[in-house]
């Protein structure tokens, strides 16, 4: 494990910018986590390739329909790069009569979706997609881009018909397909895998996600912002206080109020206490998937030992309904405080039991090393983000390099490994464990008496906003404008499974069929998160 | 090998005694909301910061009518914040699960008068549970303009008369069924008990995700851990439809699994049973119904029993199982004390 160091250079990005080889129409220090710049829709790709040459990383590519007011969609590119901790928003404007942007996919595989997806919900056309097939929408849906503000959300759309997805066919002797879902066989979310085998070694896998699309970012544009608070919440069970808390940042930042320190605090905890539950929880899935019943008993033991925790804190196991934009809706007493810190030395003390048991067991260890390797280099081209990332030597952390609630308070390790095995993978998760209990610790010991919540002022219309989150998989951001009447124009979720699918694709090659379960657990993605 | 037979010795039995003793549940849970309709003067502000749209208030001329469904609701306590008078409490009641979506409708109606104060008339019904349940069918209707697909075959119902609302199955032959209601009531009664006697000891569940946000999957998995131990009862998860006699359905049934659902309903063998779980799985919640999804379970299955919950906890799913077993009301003494159940007020 090589420990984070704290690199530092904070304004990384006026360097950048003074060597990048085309003009930026705007560039604005908007405030002290973001960037605001402009460029011609056709030096986008000579832009990107000069950031990304730079070190830049390219974090997501989204779109608005601005028909209305500016008939025009605008296009944006979200970097982030490790000396900076802003990040950069690179805007551009694509006629409404023209409706196609330069695709960068080529270089920058990790938005390869997104770009889809641009296409799919806005009907503007990727031009150069290496792989232009629809993504977020499914072949037989009729011709729509429902993100469109010229398309009501409540459409009724006619029966499907025709093929729902073209595979790639396979050929050869003894080579077959496996066709699993999207109905699964544990309790887990759909999706479509197509494996392509020859004997028990895979060949490739095709993915075809998006059965759980819900309208989710349209439905965004519909709700007064203090009932989307909820709809955030609901875009991934798993991880309802990081998406929550992404969404209250992007407002939060859109209406530029600062929350009270104790909210900032008891943000942390929350959020490391949904890590905690999550972690423990796929450590258990991961020793379930190798047959090692008493270890998984133990683990799903202690992931309700933290719901139970949740719920002692917020009044739910999920904590659902405590965020809210300027805080959090609900206090707690030092009592609580004191009686959450007991339990987690109780926890700590079982989780170290629990890991002893498994690592004891050589035949776990079997097989978990050098299982579904995702190397270094894959990672970094595909974009891998959060636990997946960082066991394939990314060392990046939104809590470290772009501090958000109490995270700039205090200094904390950041775990990489090089392997990126199922085995790196677990020990990401074990080495976060640590750190959450130190993290949770040093927060409570600071956490005094205060305000837990600051009023929101009526929201303008027209202001923007970011909110990144480290999720307890990886990257959440959660991108703004505001509408009339306190409702949103547009909000662009990006979860980490989005940018994390590909990485199972290249991590399940070579391997046999029967780990394949195992390799999916220790990446654990989130299909409602991709799906929206 | 010694650490594993060691922690074993440790922890010792953790299973709860639910649903045999009451939960031990945090005194901060927030169950559902319980309302006194007699002073509940004003719904208004608590109809405004429902973020799902559960509370309802409809005004004609002299009269308000004012519906609560518990299946639309996320149980977040913002309804009793908002309320000033004191008539909406958070309870820590869990046990919400029905057999019919109607039960989950609670209705007030009151006489406005023209300073702009309302008095309370009482509930239209003696029960609610017995309550005409039109008004809530109009959400189902809503969606029911979308042309369905046939649940025997998975093939579109009517493609070509696309718009026409219709009965919720638009394919079932009603004239050759069409007992009247008291037939009707016997004979669903005399199915059930032929249900649970052929299921209700030992059951297997095929649990589907038709678009849920992964919150239900949650609690569900925590029914098989050693603290709820759900095959302590019978009961277990299988992994195929075919081995399966009840489905476990989350989620608004979004388009794209509609068909995936029908498919995995006609795969599970007769006799068999559907519980839609969660408030999303009961009505859409609060993604409501839309281009991408159907908006409930019930508008492409025959439901037996609704869970309620954003998401229910596990001892709610294992109330909802029971109940869909007739398992419960060997338990309805014990369990529904008129303290805990704002039904029984």
């Amino acid at each position: 494990m090589t420990l984070a160091i704290t690199r530092y250079s904070p304004r990384s990005f006026d360097k950048i910018r003074a060597r990048c080889a085309v003009a930026f129409e705007s560039w604005i220090d908007a405030n002290e986590a973001e960037i605001h710049a402009a460029v011609a829709l056709s030096d986008i790709r000579p832009v990107v390739q000069s950031l990304v040459e730079n070190g830049c990383r390219l974090a997501s590519v989204f779109a608005e329909d601005r028909i209305a007011s500016e008939s025009s969609f605008l296009l944006y590119h979200l970097f982030d790069h490790p000396g900076d901790s802003r990040f950069l928003l690179v805007r551009s404007s694509i006629p409404a009569s023209n409706p196609a942007f330069p695709s960068v996919s080529a270089e920058v595989p990790a938005v390869n979706w997104q770009e889809r997806e641009i296409q799919d919900w806005f009907g503007i056309t990727a031009e150069g997609h290496p792989n232009p097939r629809r993504v977020a929408l499914h072949d037989n849906w009729p011709e729509i881009h429902p993100l469109r503000k010229d398309f009501p959300i409540d459409t009724v759309l006619p029966p499907f018909e025709g093929e729902q997805h073209v595979y790639r066919p396979t050929h050869g002797e003894g080579v077959f397909h496996i066709p699993v879902g999207p109905v699964h066989a544990g309790i887990i979310e759909p999706g479509h895998f197509n494996f392509a085998v020859a004997g028990e070694p895979i060949l490739y896998l095709q993915l075809r996600m998006f059965y759980t699309h819900k309208a989710i970012e349209k439905r965004f544009e519909q709700l007064p912002v203090r009932h989307a608070v909820y709809l955030a919440e609901s875009i991934s069970g798993d991880s309802s206080f990081s998406h929550g808390t992404a969404f209250c940042q992007a407002i939060e930042a859109a209406a530029g109020i600062e929350i009270p320190q104790r909210a900032r605090r008891m943000r942390t905890i929350l959020l490391e206490l949904e890590r905690l539950y999550n972690h423990v929880g796929d450590i258990g899935a991961i020793a379930t998937d190798v047959g090692f019943a008493i270890a998984s008993a133990h683990a799903s033991r202690l992931r309700e030992f933290i719901l139970g925790v949740n719920e002692e804190l917020t009044g739910s196991r999920l904590l659902r309904g405590v965020v809210c934009p300027g805080g959090l809706r609900r206090d707690w007493t030092g009592q609580q405080t004191e009686a959450c810190i007991t339990a987690l030395k109780h926890f700590e003390a079982e989780f170290a039991d629990l890991m002893r048991i498994i690592r004891s067991s050589d035949s776990t260890r079997d097989r978990l090393d050098r299982t579904g390797t995702l190397h270094p280099d894959q990672a970094s081209d595909l974009g891998i983000v959060g636990v997946a990332g960082r066991a394939s030597g990314i060392n990046r952390d939104l809590r470290r390099d772009h501090p958000y609630a109490a995270y700039g308070e205090i200094s904390f390790d950041v775990p990489v490994y090089q392997e990126g095995d199922v085995l790196a993978r677990l020990r990401v998760r074990v080495d976060e464990v640590d750190q959450s209990l130190a993290i949770i610790r040093e927060i409570a010991a600071r956490l005094t008496p205060g305000p837990h919540r600051t009023s929101l002022p009526p929201l303008p219309p027209d202001r923007i906003g970011l909110g990144a989150v480290e999720g307890w998989r990886g990257e959440i951001l959660h991108w703004v404008r505001t509408g009339a009447e306190g409702r949103l124009e547009r909000c662009k979720i990006k979860d980490p499974s989005l940018s994390n699918w590909p990485a199972l694709v290249e991590a399940v090659k070579g391997n046999i069929i029967p780990d394949f379960p195992v390799i999916n657990k220790s990446f654990n993605l989130s299909y409602s998160g991709t799906d929206r | 090998m010694f650490h594993i037979f060691q922690k074993s010795a440790q922890t010792g039995l953790v299973t709860f005694g639910y649903p045999q003793q009451p939960a031990q549940i945090p005194a901060q849970f927030r169950g559902a909301p319980a309302f006194d309709f007699s002073v509940w003067r004003d719904a208004r502000p608590a109809a405004e910061v429902c973020p799902t749209g559960a509370i309802q208030i409809h005004d004609s001329a002299a009269r308000r009518t004012v519906t609560v469904d518990y299946g639309l609701c996320n149980y977040c306590g913002e309804c009793a914040e908002a309320d000033t008078s004191g008539a909406v409490k958070i309870t820590q009641n869990f046990e919400l699960a029905v057999r019919k979506r109607g039960d989950l409708i609670l209705t007030a109606e009151y006489a406005l008068s023209p300073d702009g104060n309302s008095t309370y008339l009482g509930a239209p019904g003696p029960d609610f549970r017995t309550w005409d349940t039109s008004n809530l069918n109009q959400r189902d209707s809503e969606k029911l303009g979308a042309p369905g697909l046939d649940f025997e075959t998975g093939e579109a119902s009517n493609p070509t008369d696309a718009g026409a609302p219709g009965p919720v199955f638009g394919t079932w032959d009603t004239t050759t069924f069409n007992p009247s209601d008291s037939e009707h009531e016997s004979l669903e009664l005399k199915l059930q008990q032929k249900i649970h006697s052929l299921l209700g000891r030992s059951l297997a569940i095929r649990q589907v995700d038709a678009g849920s946000c992964n919150g239900c999957e949650i609690e569900i998995g925590a029914l098989n851990n050693p603290i709820y131990d759900l095959e302590r009862l019978g009961i277990h998860f299988v992994a195929s439809p075919r081995h399966a006699d009840m489905l476990l359905v989350t989620g608004p049934v979004t388009r794209n699994m509609e068909l995936a659902l029908l498919k995995t309903w006609r795969a599970t063998p007769d006799p068999k049973l559907v519980i839609a779980s969660g408030s999303c799985a009961i009505s859409g919640g609060i993604f409501g119904i839309n281009y991408a999804t159907r908006g409930g379970v019930s508008t492409v299955l025959p439901v037996d029993v609704f869970i309620p919950g954003c998401p229910p906890r596990p001892h709610a799913l294992l109330h909802g199982i029971l109940l869909a077993l007739g398992r419960m009301e060997q338990r309805e003494s014990l369990l529904h004390s008129p303290a805990i159940n704002p039904r029984t007020r």
